[in-house]
């Protein structure tokens, strides 16, 4: 943990506040990564972690419901090893095949949906916040489904059987059951996906071209480019930032898990 | 060793000729064979110091091992160089994160010095060989045809020194594109819709950074004016005609950017060897043109076989092959006139149109740099 964990956050956490010429410290960093396009920067990150992880929580936690309720093993099997794959799919590969499939008046899709008269393109465009959004989701709902469907095994059938003989109805057993006891494992579900989200650095990358503010695409101009030479620190300035809205979130999560396993105590 | 030192070119009192007088005459009495076992390469600034080239190639072929970094193989042709120089001198090249940034260079030199893997030799963009040469991760190395390389186009210590570049270009495929683009301006018309894409935010990749700086020029601005090049992209984007992506060989053969603004010789390189109806065009209204930078590391642990690298890449057989791979070699002018250029690469170079503005100075640079850095995202905003 401290290896890996707190001296890097240490040293970008000094490195914030240390002059770019590495001698004295400043706000300047700080004050940079906090104003103008950096601003932004953050504003847009949280909002796209957001929606890429409340949306794909609630439709992934329905998804893995209804596997964990089939009948048969071959759909299972199936969610299963196609989320196991497609919840690791990342980068620029995801973004090319989406830029092949929707992404241009020829592309793949937009053909089809041409011959059969519905015209996608360019009404939706890949290119902006909602496109983005859209291809997070493609990873993120699989991993959703990926790390909550253990949470449905651990439901068992025959809590449902004794609340019914108990005569509940089935909105009861789910209110007073079934969603007390998943609950602390999908709001650590979505924390996942949430930062999930907030560190996806290549997909957006590949495309935006930079037109869309993200916080690790900034960060990246910093730390990776070939352009602004002598700035890295304004890049650990973001990063802490990053760090610190983690920071939040998780104290807020630990506020809603401490609720949530409230009858466990 | 000391009389050596003034041969480099550094002071801007004394006059080129003096300084080069001086330095010719340094050679001559200093050359002769090099004790090598006494001698420490890493402060070579000169083939002088190795008592001559045949000095040079033993010392370097007795270390045996050149690491090179962020050198792609289908970049100016640096597959073939380092194959063609390791076979030659017998020496074993290892290139290390060969799609890395400049910054990168850096952290590998900071992060791997005294390491036997840590860089010999630098390939960067100016602004970064700035940046390390401050930081003092260079050491001056004086080859020994320095002389055809612009006074601009180094540092006055030699620290670094350009070594090739190429021109903004548009390139577009014309099995697609049926009205061939010639400028900036031409891009704005409705028939390019969804069609123009750039390599990556100009935030990051150099050639985005000089294809914003190429249409400032095109639209009003200046080396001290980046703007216009800011809002033209703006435009592009309202217009329809900019797609933010990417863009490289794949987006133009999955049919996503028909049209890519790029370094010339990337567009050579790397798409039209893929995409054989791709041409190359440089723009008529914004020609821009940037050289990147060679250096040795100061802790270099090869120091020898690392001068004996930059001395064959700056030699005719080194600057050809650069050629061969579409990029201009600092020496082509010379090269030109002298007669020993490689006449079948120089003629598959695309032409040059009138009006070209010559450099920004790296003040300019650095400006410009802040101002799309703050204003890039917020002007050409996708929402």
């Amino acid at each position: 943990m401290l290896l890996f964990l707190g001296i890097p956050a240490a040293a970008v956490a000094v490195g914030a506040f240390e002059k770019s010429s590495g001698s004295g410290y400043t706000m300047s960093n700080v004050d940079t990564a906090t104003s103008g396009v950096y601003l932004r920067g953050f504003e847009n990150s949280i909002k796209l972690s957001l929606i890429t992880a409340i949306v794909p929580a609630v439709a992934g936690t329905f998804i893995a419901y209804a596997v964990h309720t089939s009948r048969g093993s071959a759909l299972r099997r199936a969610i299963v090893t196609a989320s196991g794959v497609f919840a690791n799919f990342g980068g620029i590969p995801l973004a090319f095949l989406f830029i092949a499939s929707i992404g241009s008046s020829t592309a793949l899709v937009n053909n089809w949906t041409r011959d059969i008269g519905l015209s996608l393109y360019p009404t939706f465009d890949l290119y902006t916040f909602a496109g983005v959004a859209l291809v997070y989701m493609y990873f993120q709902l699989p991993l959703m489904v990926l790390v909550t469907l253990p949470a449905f095994e651990g439901l068992r059938a025959s809590w449902h059987e004794a609340a019914e003989n108990l005569g509940a109805r089935s909105w009861q057993y789910w209110r007073y059951v079934g969603i007390p006891v998943l609950l602390p494992s999908l709001l650590g579900s979505s924390l996942l996906l949430f930062g999930s989200a907030l560190s996806a650095y290549a997909t957006a990358d590949a495309l935006t071209d930079g037109t869309l503010a993200l916080t690790p695409l900034q960060i990246g101009t910093f730390l990776n480019g070939n352009v602004i030479a002598g700035a890295q620190n304004v890049g650990k300035a973001l990063a802490l930032g990053l760090v610190v809205i983690v920071a939040v979130v998780m104290s807020f999560y630990i506020l809603l898990q401490r609720r949530a396993t409230r009858w466990l105590r | 060793m000391s009389a050596k030192i003034k041969c480099r070119p550094r002071t801007r009192a004394v006059s080129a000729a003096t300084a080069l007088g001086a330095c010719a005459l340094a050679l001559v009495s200093t050359a002769g064979p090099a004790n090598a076992a006494s001698t420490n390469y890493s402060k070579a600034t000169s083939v002088a110091a190795f008592g001559g080239m045949a000095g040079l190639v033993a010392a370097a072929k007795s270390e045996g091992t050149l690491n090179v970094i962020t050198l792609p193989d289908n970049w100016c042709n640096y597959g073939a160089i380092i194959t063609s120089f390791s076979k030659e001198y017998g020496i074993k090249i290892n290139s290390y994160n060969p799609e890395g940034s400049s910054q990168q260079e850096i952290d590998a030199m900071v992060q791997l010095k005294g390491q036997s893997r840590a860089p010999d030799v630098l390939d960067m963009s100016t602004p970064f060989a700035i940046k390390a040469d401050q930081m003092h991760l260079l050491a001056p190395y004086t080859v020994q045809e320095y002389m055809d390389i612009p006074m601009a186009e180094r540092a006055s210590d030699n620290t670094w020194y350009a070594d090739y570049g190429g021109y903004v270009a548009i390139g577009y495929n014309s099995a697609v594109v049926k009205t061939p683009p010639t400028s900036f301006k031409s891009l704005l018309k409705p028939m390019y819709n969804h069609m123009v894409g750039i390599n990556n935010s100009p935030t990051v990749a150099g050639a985005a950074f000089a294809a914003v700086f190429a249409a400032s020029l095109a639209n009003g601005g200046s080396f001290n004016n980046i703007l216009p090049g800011i809002n033209y992209f703006a435009k592009l984007n309202t217009e329809g005609n900019f797609v933010p992506v990417i863009s490289g060989p794949s987006t133009v053969q999955s049919g996503a950017t028909p049209i890519v603004i790029w370094w010339d010789y990337l567009e050579k390189s790397e798409i039209q060897a893929q995409v054989k109806t791709w041409k190359v065009v440089i723009p008529s209204d914004g020609i821009y043109a940037s050289y990147y930078d060679q250096a040795v590391s100061a802790t270099a642990p090869h120091p020898a076989a690392a001068r004996l690298w930059e001395e064959y890449l700056y030699s005719t057989v080194g600057e050809n092959q650069w050629l061969q791979g579409f990029c201009r070699p600092i020496e082509l002018p010379d090269m030109v006139k002298a007669g020993t250029v490689d006449k079948a690469a120089y003629k598959q170079l695309p032409p040059i149109p009138p009006g070209f503005r010559g450099y920004p100075t790296q003040t300019q640079v650095t400006t410009a740099e802040n101002v799309v850095a703050k204003d890039w995202a917020t002007d050409v905003a996708t929402t």
